[in-house]
């Protein structure tokens, strides 16, 4: 499903650029997504992950730039001639027409006959499992079911590709971790192109092929949801995928960092020469606890300065060099029972030189 | 990753949104409303100030007019005159809406609904007839008359009063709006923290209501001193703006010295709208998504207190009223108070008799009609429409305007606009069309914004779906704007056929002999004498208005229970 050099980009957008005024929200943005593809536009308020869509959609023409659908070129159409469904998080449905009614809305402008809007209706209506509530007024359902007609109704006219602009955000928890089942098994069978629009990571994890994270204006990575949580391309991604450590360290020579009065092996670029001010990051379940043999590398000793229960795993603040806690630490249950882990205690700790990673500092981190 | 091998050009060229047949179509309709609003306001108020800098042979003459005009103490007396029944009216009206507001908002007093409805009936009536009532109770043979101690009704004093009975609902209106949106956690916070029921009151109510009550205090000023009937009718002597265009025009047919007086009422008016709406801009949504509404809890001191005062304003709007309704059918005031109904006779005293109240019903059913056709397709296209910034912005400043232009104003410039020789849109001048044209502009600017907010509510993104599933706007515009809008449509409708059939000021200059209106039979007939037959014709205005409003109460519960089921759980 991912990229692949055989098969065309079923959407490539080119140096894209949107300024509303003086303000960038988009900047030099460049991207290909391929046919079938499932990708998130992940990132926080006001990244330009919205804009980027709405201009695909046609919805807000950027100001520079061009877009291809289909090996047509489509950047400057108005969206009435562009081929997509879309959904919003307001569900945008007509509240005094019917679900049927909203479902067929552009069916019935295509002139169709009317049992045939009805079949594909009904066939819409049973694939998004609201088969029994054609008849109903949007308000008279929850609004998990709502954005179910508002995805049928996007996928009436079977468009070429489904723009999903934050379509969960407006659900309650247990209803969205339902409904991104659903989104995903329904992508699956219908195997249409699908952009979701979404600030919520664990979303764009367990449903995009790809994600595509953005800051500023500007593309930060683009990878599968493996890719982007294990090796993130900048320390923006691994602050705002997953939790991570940032240990402040300076380089001590090649492959070699030093983070305070510890010296750590970890897999260095060559662009950082000795003696350049780098950030370590390393995610809380990487930090090693057990089987620690004296030839492991980067071990060294921490005290366990506060510990939080979490239910399946406690999360353990470390303190290294002597210091406050610098560092969090997931440990199964199992680890803390068997190693007796309690406040205070000092033992034995290593971070694997593959799970580190090393990003040039920038004063904004954390 | 790169599949296709499209060369990527240096710099990336710069995009320009092609438009649809749709935004094209909406551009032209903001065009046409542009059009509409230059002709109807823009054009007519500039011919107004053209014409104060000329003398009667059509000359330019500079500021002659206007230094004449300061220098007559007769005529600059009226500035004053008409900033001090305005203040005062003000201030009279905002406590007393205030409390009547706070009362029906916050406090758990009984018959609430029977009181909004009292305070609303001024509304229903031409501004001139609690002048009118005045006149019945203090006037020269008022019964009444003593408790003045020899002071006369004729003046400031009635005109003041007469003012406080007209503008009351409209205070009210605001308020009660403002005074709606409560945070109930702001008080429970308050609460929590010890603070005195004074001390809420100050920290918590007042400042919610703030604009509220800066928004009404400018609503009120505008709307005394731009008002005419009053004045006329009880003011005597007492010389106000308004009463001083009317007298250049009507009376010494010096359309030159009017046209300066109409220019100094403007400066007032548009000030206060300025004012206003800068000090809007500033108001950010009190009420947040997440607030919690505020239920008053029963008080019994404090509800019975208000529940007294608002019995008494209350008893106070519909004493003037029924006085009003008693003088319409009375014989001959004070001598023989047997009923009659020869008062409605309206040929006795007047040449045109019912006539003029059919005009007015003819007028206000197409004003009412046709404005609410072009304001709701207005701000349709303002609202709706992508891009063309300039155009939009445009429109939006023409359609705001006319709540700063005074009726008498427009009145006037409309003389001299569809009287001007050039003007190709001459034919229209002493029509009935041209009383509809006026009226629907000069209710222009809150229909409006009734229509906008309407709008803005609706979800920003239906015409982005519609665009989606290739559904021309126009079909979205019937099949789910107008339908989701239908009450505030018929709010529109309403609102302008009450406004055009209680209006003197806006058409006291336009109307010919076959057009007279009701409300300007009301101001003749005073003139002439007839009081009774005048309170008579007012009457059958607040009548009119009333069962119309009715209509509208009950069509509204109807639509609620057919059409709009949606609306419903």
């Amino acid at each position: 499903m991912t990229g692949s050099g055989a098969t065309a980009p079923y959407l490539r957008i080119e140096r894209l650029t949107k300024l509303f005024g003086n303000f960038a929200a988009l900047k030099d943005i460049s991207l290909e997504i391929f046919p079938g593809e499932f990708v998130c536009f992940l990132g926080p308020s006001g990244c330009g992950k919205t804009t980027l869509l709405r201009a695909i959609a046609g919805l807000d023409i950027q100001t520079s730039g061009r877009i291809f659908q289909g090996g047509k070129e489509v950047s400057n159409l108005p969206s009435s001639q562009r081929d997509f469904g879309i959904v919003f998080q307001s569900y945008a449905l007509f509240p005094n027409l019917t679900v049927s009614a909203n479902v067929g809305y552009g069916l019935v402008s295509r002139g169709m006959a009317r049992v045939e809007i009805e079949t594909r209706v009904n066939d819409l209506l049973r694939l998004v499992g609201l088969p029994e509530s054609g008849r109903k007024y949007p308000a008279q359902l929850s609004g998990g079911q709502q954005q179910r007609v508002a995805l049928a109704r996007a996928l009436a006219l079977s468009p070429g590709m489904l723009l999903l602009d934050e379509p969960l955000s407006a659900l309650d928890a247990r209803v969205r971790a339902h409904l991104r089942v659903e989104i995903r098994r329904l992508h699956q069978r219908l195997a249409i192109t699908t952009i979701m629009v979404t600030h919520d990571q664990e979303e764009a994890l367990t449903m995009a092929d790809r994600i595509v994270v953005m800051n500023h204006g500007v593309i930060e990575q683009v990878g599968t949801p493996t890719e982007v949580y294990r090796r993130p391309a900048s320390a923006f991604v691994a602050d705002f995928v997953g939790t991570t450590n940032f240990l402040p360290a300076i380089v001590a020579g090649p492959g070699h960092v030093r983070f305070g009065a510890i010296n750590l092996a970890c897999d260095l670029d060559v662009q950082f020469g000795p003696g350049k001010d780098v950030t370590l990051a390393i995610r809380p379940e990487d930090v090693v606890v057990r089987n620690i043999a004296p030839s492991t590398p980067n071990t060294f000793t921490a005290r366990v300065a506060e510990i939080e229960f979490l239910g399946s795993f406690c999360r353990v603040g470390l303190a290294v060099n002597g210091g406050d806690p610098a560092l969090l630490a997931d440990f199964s249950i199992n680890a803390v029972r068997d190693l007796g882990i309690a406040e205070g205690k000092e033992m034995p700790i290593a971070l694997p030189p593959d799970r580190l990673r090393v990003f040039p500092r920038q004063s904004s981190l954390p | 990753m790169t599949a296709t091998a499209l060369p990527t050009p240096a710099v990336a060229p710069a995009a320009r949104a092609r438009i649809d047949r749709d935004d094209l179509l909406m551009r032209i309709g903001i065009c046409v409303l542009i059009a509409w609003l230059i002709v109807t306001m823009a054009l007519p108020l500039w011919t107004l100030l053209s014409k104060s800098f000329q003398n009667q042979h059509g000359e330019f003459i500079g500021l002659a007019n206007y230094i004449r005009y300061f220098s007559t103490p007769a005529l600059f007396q009226s500035v004053w005159n008409s900033l001090y029944v305005a203040i005062t009216s003000t201030v009279i009206v905002l406590p007393l809406a205030f409390v009547y507001a706070y009362a029906l908002t916050r406090s758990c007093m009984p018959l609430k609904g029977l009181f909004q409805a009292l305070a609303l009936i001024p509304i229903l009536a031409p501004s001139l007839l609690p002048a009118i009532s005045l006149i019945y109770l203090f006037g020269n043979q008022g019964f009444l008359k003593d408790l003045l101690l020899g002071g006369s009704i004729y003046g400031a004093g009635g005109i003041i009063v007469s003012q406080v009975f007209y503008c009351f609902p409209v205070a009210l209106m605001i308020l009660v709006a403002a005074l709606s949106t409560a945070d109930a956690r702001l008080y429970e916070a308050a609460d929590a923290l010890g603070a005195s029921k004074t001390r809420v009151f100050f920290t918590v109510t007042l400042p919610g209501a703030k604009y509220g009550v800066i928004s009404a205090g400018f609503v009120v000023f505008t709307l005394v001193i731009t008002d005419f009937g009053i004045a006329k009718v009880i003011g005597g002597r007492f010389n106000v703006l308004a009463t001083d265009i009317y007298k250049q025009v009507i009376g010494q047919q010096n359309f030159e010295m009017g046209a300066v007086v109409g220019m100094i009422l403007l400066i007032p008016a548009v000030v206060a709208f300025a004012a206003d709406r800068i000090i809007q801009r500033r108001q950010v949504a009190l009420l947040s998504a997440r607030a919690v509404p505020l239920l008053p809890k029963p008080d019994t001191r404090r509800d019975t207190a208000l529940f007294v005062l608002c019995a008494v304003i209350g008893g106070l709007i519909f004493g003037i009223l029924a006085m009003s309704a008693w003088a319409s059918v009375i014989m001959r005031w004070p001598y023989n108070l047997s009923l009659t109904l020869k008062n409605y006779a309206f040929g006795d005293f007047d040449t045109n008799g019912w006539d003029a109240y059919w005009n007015s019903v003819l007028m206000a059913a197409w004003t009412a009609v046709i404005g609410t056709v072009i304001v709701f397709a207005g701000a349709w296209l303002l609202e709706k429409s992508r891009g063309f910034a300039v155009g939009r912005g445009v429109a939006q400043l023409l359609a705001m305007l006319p709540m700063a232009v005074p009726g008498l104003v427009l009145g006037l410039a409309y003389i001299f606009f569809f009287n001007a020789k050039w003007n190709p849109l001459g034919f229209l001048y002493a029509t009935l069309a041209i009383l509809v044209i006026n009226s629907v502009t000069h209710f222009y600017t809150v229909s409006h914004l009734t229509a906008t907010t309407a709008l803005k509510q609706m979800d920003p993104e239906f015409e982005a779906v519609s665009a989606s599933l290739k559904v021309s706007l126009w079909r979205t515009f019937a099949r789910v704007s107008v339908p989701v809008c239908l009450p505030a449509i018929l709010d529109i409708t309403i609102y302008l056929f009450v406004n055009a059939m209680t209006t003197v000021s806006a058409v006291i200059f336009l109307y010919s002999t076959d057009t007279k209106l009701a409300s300007v039979t009301i101001v003749n007939m005073d003139e002439a004498g007839f009081t009774a037959a005048a309170a008579a014709m007012a009457m059958t205005i607040v009548a009119t208005s009333a069962a119309v409003k009715i209509g509208h109460v009950l069509l509204t519960h109807r639509l609620e229970r057919t059409t709009q089921a949606w609306r419903r759980r």
